[in-house]
C-alpha cells in the first residue's frame, strides 16, 4: 500500500532548538521491514529521520505497534535477524549501519546503552546484581573482577540505592521494582555512554517511584551530559523529561518539535487526540475524548492515520503527507495543517 | 443515600511459615479497614503496589476470607453474603478469558451457575455484548480474535450479565493503550448512566480516578490514610501521603520537571510495618509522636466528610 512519498527533508536545517549543543545521533530515512507471508514485506518503520544533540532528551511517543521499540532496537543494533534495514544511522560521526557484529559489541554498553521496561526480564536472574554491573566494566574498561565489583558498588550508590555493598550481593528478585530499575540504570551508565535509550523505563512502576526514577535520569543527565532517547506511550511522562518530542504513528513520524512547542501548539490530529484522551486531574470532563479505532490491522492507503482521523478527506486517502517544517523546527506530516 | 456494602474493621493477615526453624511471620495485608460503598456510587481505591488495593477488592468479592471484621451487604439485599451481588473485572483481559470457550459462553457463565438454559443464556449474552459496544456475532467467536480493549469489553459484559449491584474493577485499564483506555472509561460511565450500579474501582492512576470517582479511599500498607469525596481529595488533600501521590502524577504543561520533589523511599514490607503511623518512614512531616502512636481516621479541620489518618493533617 505504500504510495510513493517525497524524500524527507527534516533534520539538518530544521533542528535548531539546541544550537549550542553538537549533534550526537543522526538518523536519516531509516526504514525497517520484515519478510511476511507470501513474499510480502511488512514495513514497521518507514523513512524515519531525526537527530539527538549531546546531553539532550528526545521523547518518542506513540501507541503500541507504532514502531517506537523497533526504532530503538535499530539504533542499538539489536534488531532480530531477518530485519531489513535501509537508510543511515550516524553516531558521533560513525556510520552504524556499516558496523560489523564485532564493532557493534564494542559500541553497545560503551557508547550507547539501553534501559528496558521490565528490569526483571532484562537482568540475569541467577547472577548477583553487582556482578552484572561489573561484567560491563570487565568487558569494556578491562578492569579486574575485584576492581569492577568495587566500581559497581559505587555505581549503585550513585543511583541512590541504600546500603549498596549489601545490595550488590543480592539477586535481582530480591530487589523491588524501583530498585531493579535503579540498578538497571547503574548498569547502563557504567561506562558513561553518550546516549541512553530508555524504552518505557517507568511504565511498570508506581507514580511515586516513577517520579524518583525520572528525577534520577535528569540528575544523571546533568552530571554526565548523557543524551537520552526516552520512549513512552504516555505523553505526560515524556513531557516531564523531554527537550524534543517525536510522535509516531504506524511506523512514521507524524509530528516532531521542541517539547514546549508541541504541547503549546499540537498540530497533528493524532497528537491532539493523544493529548485530549489523557484524563487531567486539573480539569474534569464529562466525557473523555476517544480516537476512534485502533493502531494495527490493515494500513489504509494514503495517510496512515486517515482511517481514524476526524479531518480526513479524499486527498488524505490517496497520498501520504510528507513531514515538513511548518514553523521554526516544528515539523508535522498532515495535509490539513497550513 | 443507602449503604450497599458496609465494611467494618476488616483485617486480613496471612501467616507465613518460612520453614521449621524460621520464626513464623504475619503478613498484614489489611488492618482496621472500615468504610461503606453507597448505592449508585463509584468508590475508587488508590495506593502504590503493595498497599492492599487488590486484596481489599478480592475480600469484598468473597475471593478471600478476612481474618476478622465484617462485610455486610445492605438490608435491601437481605444481608445475604453467600450470594453476593458482586462481579469482578480483572486487570489483564488476556488472562481473564478462557481461550477455549466461545465468547458467548464466557459472558453467559454467571447465568449457567444460576441454572438458566443455554438458549436463554446466549440470548442474554447477545444483548449484553451489544450494550458494551461489541457486534452481535461476537458471541460466536473466540477471545483470541479480539483486541485488548475488546476483550476488556467482553469481561465487562460477563460482569454485567448477572445484574450485579457492585462491580469490583481491579485496574481494568492498566493493560490497555491510552486511546483505548478512554473508550473503556467512557463505557464504564455509560453503564453507570443506564442502570443503578456501584463501582469499586481499584487503580493507581489518579488521572483516571479523578475522572470517574465519586469518593476516593487512599490506602497505604493495608491501612486507610484518607477517605474523601473526589472534589475534596483533589482540591484539598489532607494527608501528606495523598499530597505526595498527587504531586507525583506526571502532567502536561508544567514543562520539564524540577528534580528533588519526589517522595523519598519505597513502601515498607507488610511483614513488619513501621510502628506508629505506617507512613512515618517516608513522611516529610513526621515527628516523634508519629513513630509511637497510630493516628486515627478523623475529619480534616473544617471538612467533616473528609477523613484523614494523620497527626498533622491539613
Amino acid at each position: 500500500m505504500s504510495v510513493a512519498t517525497p524524500a524527507l527533508e527534516v533534520v539538518g536545517a530544521g533542528h535548531v532548538a539546541q544550537p549550542d549543543r553538537p549533534r550526537l545521533l543522526r538518523v536519516s530515512s531509516l526504514s525497517v521491514s520484515f519478510p511476511g507471508a507470501e513474499g510480502r514485506e511488512s514495513e514497521v518503520v518507514s523513512e524515519l529521520s531525526y537527530e539527538i544533540a549531546q546531553g539532550e532528551t528526545l521523547g518518542v511517543v506513540g501507541e503500541s505497534g507504532c514502531g517506537k521499540t523497533m526504532t530503538s532496537l535499530a539504533i542499538m543494533g539489536l534488531l532480530p535477524s531477518g530485519a531489513k534495514v535501509s537508510g543511515s544511522i550516524e553516531f558521533d560521526g560513525k556510520d552504524l549501519t556499516a558496523f560489523s557484529p564485532r564493532q557493534w559489541r564494542n559500541h553497545r554498553g560503551r557508547e550507547v546503552a539501553m534501559v528496558f521496561q521490565e528490569p526483571m526480564t532484562a537482568m540475569n536472574p541467577v547472577m548477583k546484581v553487582g556482578q552484572q554491573i561489573a561484567e560491563v566494566l570487565v568487558k569494556h574498561e578491562r578492569l579486574s573482577k575485584r576492581a569492577a565489583f568495587g566500581r559497581a558498588v559505587e555505581l549503585l550508590a550513585s543511583v541512590h540505592i541504600p546500603s549498596p555493598e549489601r545490595r550488590a550481593q543480592d539477586y535481582p528478585h530480591q530487589l523491588s521494582g524501583g530498585m531493579r530499575q535503579r540498578a538497571m540504570i547503574a548498569m547502563a551508565l557504567a561506562c558513561r555512554p553518550k546516549l541512553l535509550v530508555a524504552d518505557e523505563p517507568t511504565t511498570a512502576l508506581d507514580v511515586t517511584v516513577q517520579a524518583q526514577i525520572l528525577d534520577l535520569m535528569l540528575e544523571l543527565q546533568d552530571t554526565y551530559g548523557t543524551a537520552i532517547q526516552f520512549i513512552s506511550h504516555n505523553l505526560a511522562v515524556v513531557s516531564e523529561v523531554a527537550h524534543q518530542l517525536m510522535v509516531m504513528y504506524s511506523g512514521r513520524i507524524v509530528e516532531y518539535a521542541p517539547a514546549e512547542d508541541l504541547f503549546a501548539n499540537p498540530l497533528h490530529p493524532y497528537t491532539q487526540g493523544l493529548i485530549r484522551t489523557l484524563p487531567d486531574i486539573a480539569q474534569p470532563m464529562a466525557e473523555l475524548y476517544t480516537i476512534p479505532g485502533s493502531v494495527g490491522g490493515k494500513r489504509p492507503s494514503g495517510c496512515r492515520f486517515s482511517n481514524r482521523c476526524p479531518l480526513a478527506d479524499a486527498r488524505c486517502r490517496e497520498a501520504e503527507p510528507a513531514l515538513r517544517e511548518v514553523t521554526l523546527s516544528h515539523h508535522v506530516a498532515c495535509f490539513k495543517v497550513n | 443515600m443507602n449503604a450497599l456494602v458496609e465494611v467494618d474493621n476488616l483485617n486480613l493477615h496471612f501467616p507465613i511459615d518460612d520453614g521449621f526453624f524460621k520464626e513464623k511471620l504475619t503478613l498484614r495485608a489489611l488492618t482496621d479497614v472500615s468504610f461503606s460503598v453507597e448505592e449508585d456510587e463509584t468508590l475508587a481505591i488508590v495506593g502504590e503496589s503493595g498497599s492492599g488495593k487488590t486484596t481489599l477488592g478480592y475480600t469484598i468479592s468473597g475471593l478471600l476470607t478476612p481474618t476478622s471484621g465484617r462485610i455486610k451487604f445492605g438490608a435491601a439485599l437481605g444481608g445475604h453474603s453467600q450470594k453476593r451481588p458482586v462481579q469482578l473485572v480483572f486487570q489483564d483481559p488476556f488472562s481473564a478469558l478462557d481461550p477455549r470457550m466461545m465468547v458467548g459462553d464466557i459472558v453467559a457463565e454467571p447465568l449457567r451457575l444460576q441454572g438458566v438454559s443455554r438458549a436463554e443464556r446466549l440470548q442474554q449474552a447477545d444483548d449484553v455484548l451489544e450494550q458494551v459496544g461489541l457486534p452481535a456475532e461476537s458471541a460466536r467467536r473466540y477471545p483470541h480474535e479480539f483486541s485488548g480493549g475488546q476483550r476488556q469489553r467482553i469481561a465487562i459484559a460477563r460482569a454485567l450479565i448477572a445484574k450485579p449491584k457492585l462491580i469490583v474493577a481491579d485496574e481494568p485499564l492498566s493493560a490497555l493503550d491510552v486511546s483505548i483506555q478512554s473508550q473503556i472509561l467512557n463505557l464504564l460511565n455509560k453503564i453507570k448512566r443506564d442502570r443503578t450500579i456501584s463501582y469499586l474501582f481499584i487503580s493507581h492512576d489518579l488521572g483516571v480516578v479523578h475522572h470517574l470517582a465519586d469518593r476516593v479511599i487512599v490506602l497505604y500498607l493495608g491501612r486507610i490514610m484518607e477517605i474523601a469525596s473526589r472534589q475534596d481529595l483533589f482540591a484539598t488533600p489532607s494527608h501528606p501521603y495523598t499530597q505526595a501521590l498527587l504531586e507525583s502524577v506526571p502532567r502536561i504543561g508544567r514543562g520539564r520537571r524540577k528534580p528533588g520533589q519526589a517522595l523519598k523511599g519505597e513502601i515498607p514490607t507488610p511483614l513488619s510495618p513501621p510502628p506508629g503511623c505506617v507512613f512515618h518512614t517516608r513522611c516529610p512531616r513526621a515527628q516523634e509522636v508519629c513513630r509511637r502512636q497510630i493516628p486515627e481516621l478523623l475529619p480534616a479541620p473544617g471538612r467533616p466528610e473528609q477523613l484523614s489518618a494523620c497527626h498533622f493533617k491539613d
